[in-house]
């Protein structure tokens, strides 16, 4: 028996800062079943694999060949399964990241294992299996019960703190069957030097109230400094302002940072459903009716165009 | 060509959320339905873009449901497609419902099984994987466009900070997002059109549910909004780092 975490990593081969997300709280339901957390790691990696054990892993399976250094869901979930059933696995945990999405159904359905996707919390295990996830797009959240017996978690990033403690993880190589894949994977973009958005800890949003994607110097800026994501609002999407994978939203993405920064946006209640989930929400907008206020933590009634630059000034007189 | 496009029904999203039967069933009173939006707006017009470039493409619907969904699926079939299955059961265990699906996939030999990245009320995102588990073939979740030249499909989708492009000989399933195709406004012809459409019903095979929902609530209600004069930016920024302690 053991608690298996999925430690998901990048294009590059480095280990995700959702996948430490991840192993924290994997570790944390091995602690409150008395068992120990293992994690599995597929393809190339690169970064040091041992050292992840400050975060609570004890034993680490590597598979690595040619097969898994690209991504296919279908190939890596058979590889889990077997790891999952060499290790007695009661419980797997992946986060509930672009990769996640893809794999942790799969599994479920492989092992025919319940899934919670989504999952904000450690699990209720006083009374059979019970973990809160968000539904209704961050309005409500449900309390699932899985019912059977290996149990399967996908951990909403930025649910869950990073611990870091002390430890090293054993590694070693997983004796398991690859079969070939049928996806080819042609092309990777990414963004360089910015700051993913679902990964991000703060997150720098603006909306109509900017008037144009002329004016988004000045956000990016206030977002370089902070060392921030940035994001916005439908309209501005769908006017491509900006690009749609910066909408956040309820039909946008859903996001969770620390601190979610909405400039010019007046928070219609979709809008909200995909940012709610912040830690703490900061509204600058001229009018003092905009809904968003009702939502926030801070705010500032006024003209972005005279308070984004004030804003960025401050944080590198802050930050030195 | 055979596509299989899975509807959702889904409360509206500015429906108000509450709870009945001491926190255990969603309150569905005043609730106005729609077809869930990544189902409509990405999965479905890019299934019927598909078909309006190539005439020898069918489209099928199918949701999970009780007799509650046919205006759903009637709505859905204006937009485009040409028959819909209904599968008489609700369940708000996805396995369940997937099984249903894959079940109906397997006997309707389809190339193309599209689904919405997640519904807006579960948000569960699990649909399509296991549907593509079940049948055994390849799955590429949360795509963002999606071209076919034969039986190759070209599938770009969301990872962090960037995109991934990749090919794959169908079957597939595909889950869609933005970017797949843009919202779609039925016309009289269609809505005519769809209400002689097929719609059949077919009982539900046999499934195990494998989660049920214990209990719902509502997060804790914000303290309110802390003000800082629009000449005072600086305070602002001592409060997210001195109180907040979010910078």
């Amino acid at each position: 028996m053991s608690v298996l975490i999925f430690i998901d990593t990048a294009e590059d081969g480095h280990v995700k800062k959702a996948s430490l997300e991840a192993i924290s709280y994997g570790a944390k339901i091995a602690e409150q079943l008395d068992t120990v957390a293992e994690g599995v790691v597929l393809g190339k990696v690169t970064g040091d694999l041992p050292s992840l054990g400050k975060y609570g892993v004890k034993k680490i399976h590597h598979v690595n060949n040619d097969a898994l250094d690209h991504f296919d869901a279908q190939v890596d979930t058979k590889v889990i399964a077997q790891v999952a059933q060499q290790t007695g696995a009661k419980v797997i945990v992946f986060s509930n990241n672009v990769d996640g999405k893809a794999i942790a159904p799969r599994l479920s359905a492989r092992l025919k294992a319940g899934l919670v996707s989504g999952a904000v919390a450690l699990p209720d295990t006083s009374n059979g299996f019970t973990v809160k996830k968000n539904v209704f797009s961050g309005k409500a959240f449900a309390n699932i019960t899985v019912n059977t017996d290996i149990k399967i978690i996908a951990l909403n990033p930025n649910a869950y703190q990073v611990v870091a403690g002390e430890g090293t993880a054993e590694v070693v190589t997983a004796n398991v069957a690859t079969e070939p894949g049928r996806v080819k994977v042609t092309h990777v973009t990414k963004s360089s030097g910015e700051v993913p958005l679902t990964e991000a800890e703060i997150v720098v949003s603006a909306g109509r109230g900017l008037k144009g994607p002329e004016n988004w110097g000045m956000v990016e800026e206030l977002a370089k400094t902070l060392h921030a994501a940035t994001a916005c609002s439908r309209p501005v999407a769908d006017a491509h302002w900006r690009p749609h994978n910066e909408h956040v939203g309820q039909t946008g993405i859903a996001i969770a940072p620390n601190l979610y920064i909405a400039i010019g946006i007046s928070g219609a209640i979709q809008h909200l459903a995909g940012v709610n989930r912040s830690k703490v929400i900061v509204v600058i907008n001229k009018d003092p009716e905009a809904p968003f206020f009702k939502a926030a933590d801070y705010g500032i009634v006024g003209d972005a165009f005279e308070i984004i630059p004030k804003f960025t000034a401050a944080v590198k007189q802050l930050k030195g | 060509m055979k596509i299989l496009v899975c509807i959702s029904k889904t409360p509206d999203t500015t429906a108000k959320i509450a709870f009945t039967d001491n926190n255990t069933k969603f309150d569905t009173n005043g609730v106005q339905w729609i077809i869930n939006p990544y189902d409509e707006w990405y999965a479905l017009v890019r299934a019927i873009e598909l078909k309006e470039k190539d005439a020898a493409t069918t489209i099928h619907l199918i949701t999970v449901g009780s007799a509650d969904a046919e205006p759903i699926i009637r709505k859905a079939l204006a937009l485009g497609g040409d028959e819909a299955i209904r599968v008489n059961a609700e369940s708000h265990d996805s396995f369940y419902v997937a099984s249903q699906i894959a079940e109906v996939a397997k006997q309707g030999g389809y190339d193309l099984v599209f689904t919405g990245k997640e519904t807006i009320d579960y948000n569960g995102s699990s649909i399509g994987g296991m549907i593509a588990e079940l049948l055994d073939i390849p799955y590429i979740s949360l795509a963002t466009k999606f071209e076919l030249a034969g039986t190759l499909a070209t599938i770009t989708r969301e990872i962090e900070g960037g995109e991934e492009t990749c090919e794959v000989t169908l079957p597939v399933v595909v889950s869609s997002q933005k970017g797949m195709a843009e919202q779609r406004i039925p016309n009289m012809r269609g809505i005519m059109a769809a209400r002689t459409k097929p719609l059949k019903v077919v009982e539900p095979a046999a499934a195990d549910a494998l989660t049920s929902v214990a209990g719902f609530g509502l997060p804790p209600a914000k303290a309110g909004v802390k003000l800082v004069p629009a000449d005072n930016v600086e305070e602002l920024v001592r409060l997210l780092h001195e109180e907040a302690k979010a910078i």
